[in-house]
């Protein structure tokens, strides 16, 4: 296999932007939550809570995008905890995040089995269906006829939130309460109520990442089937500086190795320049590249300034 | 809502005692919901879980040996959350010990070392705490030297281990008599454990582990390196002010935390499974982070702690076989009894005050 093969066959670049669905939205998802000053570990979990919940909806005769609400749904639920956790009662974030990540997998793994105590073979569902009507367009047509209409809202949401954050003065009150709380309150705006609602609805985002698994990419649940992707989005925000538009970037460089990785890992073939190594180190590459890209970002980021700091009126 | 936390100007130590107690009846009556979701009798069901945790000689040996790793890996994350330094990798550390363990104390092409057993019974500890020790000094030098984040490096650094242990476990380590089963070489067995209790699954390394806690607690107490671990934990600032050497007790906060996340792998290895295989911790690294907190980052407490989560998770694995919950209602247990305990705790040391208008 040759490197231009590779570069310029439409199934690669199809499986790179359908690989970065769940990536981009669960980013956007973090970075909403983290530009209000709130970190948010629970995405792990709301991601398995999400795939869980759309697929169970759809499995009992909704419509798939009522699936994909109910998962946005289950998302706010959890979102909701984590933001009553971290924001009136100021807990500990990290330790916060992971408990909601904790309890959120091992509800969705209980439910999946009181709801289906004896299946060897997971019950399927129809998942979404391409987007051939896309296929005529010249040089991305292709790219987007092998995706889902989800994989579409991911993209649209991408400058969307970047709108709201950079252009409303709702925007604008959510990078305040993340950036100098103290001050914001002093401007009438009410941080509890700004990072509690950013928090929710930065893990409706994670529960739609994590439906885009079960009702797109996939046609079942799984147990463990979000395989720290959760957490490779918390990386990513960091890779992004906090920029919607760069977590794009960002999400679909991550995409094009893990690609990469599979092809690699399927054919047996190595690429021109790359030794035959074993799976694994196939395997661990997106893992290690999420670090590097922290290393790399780490000096340079512009964190928010107030994130990861509780804020307690009065107190210092 | 006119409602505030202020802080209580000592909170009492009855309060910080019962916190846990408090937070895990709290959690015990949400999940009687999930087991009358379920459809069975919530009684019977609690009945069964702790006659299974605790109920027999039997299940009180299989509860003290799930306990063992977990109080170490419990221990190792006490220690680091102490310095806030939030070691999530004890997962990773768990299967590098154990890997190191065996690399030196197995039994390789069908022979050991040539060592006397004690030499190389220290030699196999040693390996296992450093490849811990090692494994998290990465992330702990991202941190106090760049500024990364170890939270989110500790949690991907698992999954690269688990890939580099199955690689291993394909590769040189690979056991020729496992017939395609991904597992390493076995133990030598005269490094392995003796019977804690006779005809059961107890091993001896519950002494380690229990050694462990005791040890912690006179060097949090008694030694200028754990009065330094809790000075950075409370104010590293501060610390750094009165001159402090910061970085380096985090460094070595870090060592320690990893090292004995470690031992937890070697201990097991040597106790219970004698090889290393992909899955020989059902999340003794995540769990750890449960049983820490719990405990109140307390060494001693870590041992009650892990006692208590050991009895759910082999108690709910009993009580699953004989009624139609499934076995995990005790990961829901775990869980939300750390997010109880998360909120207990701050009623311990806050009080609810209405806003005078």
């Amino acid at each position: 296999m040759e490197w231009m093969d590779l570069l310029s066959s439409s199934a690669f670049w199809v499986a790179v932007l359908r690989l970065a669905t769940p990536l981009i939205l669960g980013t956007l998802g973090v970075l909403l939550c983290e530009r209000a000053g709130v970190l948010n570990l629970g995405i792990e979990g709301i991601m398995a809570a999400g795939a869980f919940t759309g697929w169970l909806v759809v499995y009992l005769g909704a419509p798939l995008y009522v699936g994909v609400l109910a998962a946005a749904l289950a998302g706010m639920v959890f979102g909701l905890l984590h933001a009553v956790l971290t924001v009136p009662l100021g807990l500990s974030q990290h330790v916060s995040g992971l408990g909601v990540t904790l309890l959120a997998t091992s509800l969705s793994y209980f439910a999946y089995r009181v709801t289906f105590p004896s299946v060897n073979t997971p019950p399927t569902i129809t998942p979404f269906a391409e987007m051939t009507f896309f296929k005529d367009i010249p040089v991305i047509g292709p790219v987007l006829a092998g995706q889902t209409v989800m994989t579409l809202i991911a993209l649209i949401a991408v400058p969307l939130i970047a709108w709201v954050l950079n252009r409303t003065p709702l925007g604008l009150a959510i990078r305040m309460v993340g950036e100098n709380p103290a001050a914001a309150e002093g401007q009438g705006l009410s941080v509890t109520k700004l990072r509690m609602g950013a928090i929710v609805a930065g893990s409706a985002l994670m529960g739609v990442a994590g439906s885009f698994l079960t009702l797109a990419a996939f046609n079942a649940f799984f147990f463990n089937m979000v395989n720290g992707r959760g957490w490779v989005c918390v990386a990513l925000v960091v890779f992004a500086s906090w920029r919607p538009g760069k977590a794009l970037l960002g999400a679909l460089i991550f995409a094009f190795f893990d690609a990469l990785q599979l092809r690699l890992q399927q054919g047996g073939t190595s690429l021109p320049g790359l030794p035959e190594l074993p799976y694994q180190v196939y395997l661990m590459l997106p893992y290690v590249l999420s670090i590097l890209a922290l290393v790399v970002m780490a000096r340079r980021a512009a964190y928010p300034q107030a994130l990861m700091k509780p804020y307690r009126k009065g107190e210092r | 809502m006119n409602l505030y936390l202020e802080r209580r100007t000592e909170a009492s130590r009855t309060a910080l005692l019962l916190a846990p107690l408090a937070a895990i009846v709290f959690t015990l009556l949400i999940c009687a919901l999930l087991v009358a979701w379920a459809g069975a009798p919530v009684g019977q069901t609690y009945a069964l879980l702790f006659d299974g945790a605790f109920g027999s000689r039997f299940a009180l040996s299989e509860t003290l040996t799930r306990a063992t790793p977990l109080m170490l890996t419990g221990l190792a994350c006490a220690v680091a959350f102490r310095a806030r330094f939030y070691n999530i990798g004890a997962e990773g550390q768990l299967y590098l010990g154990a890997l190191a363990a065996v690399a030196v104390g197995g039994m390789h092409d069908g022979v050991g070392f040539d060592l006397p057993v004690p030499v190389l019974f220290a030699g196999m500890m040693i390996a296992a705490a450093l490849a811990g020790a090692l494994l998290l000094l990465i992330p702990a030098l991202l941190k106090t030297r760049l500024g990364v984040d170890e939270v989110v490096t500790t949690l991907l650094g698992n999954f690269i281990v688990l890939l580099f242990v199955s690689m291993m476990l394909d590769g040189i380590m690979k056991d020729p008599m496992a017939m395609g089963w991904p597992q390493s070489v076995a133990l030598n067995p005269d490094l392995e454990f003796g019977k804690l209790i006779a005809k059961t699954r107890a091993h001896t390394g519950l002494l380690w582990a229990l050694g462990l806690a005791v040890a912690l607690w006179l060097i949090n107490r008694y030694t200028v390196f754990g009065l330094q671990m809790r000075a950075v934990g409370a104010n590293a600032h501060a610390s750094r002010f009165v001159g402090l050497p910061v970085t380096r007790v985090m460094l070595g906060t870090a060592m320690l935390s990893g090292a004995l996340a470690g031992l937890a792998g070697a201990i097991e290895v040597a106790g219970r499974t004698s090889y290393v295989t992909l899955d020989m911790s059902p999340g003794y690294g995540y769990t750890g982070v449960v049983v820490a907190m719990l405990a109140g980052l307390h060494p001693l407490g870590v041992v009650v702690a892990s006692i208590f989560v050991a009895g759910m998770l082999v108690g709910a694995d009993s009580m699953s076989r004989a009624i139609a919950v499934p076995n995990y209602i005790a990961d829901v247990i775990v869980a939300a009894s750390l997010l109880s305990m998360l909120v207990a705790t701050l009623f311990a040391q806050y009080r609810l005050r209405r806003k005078q208008a």
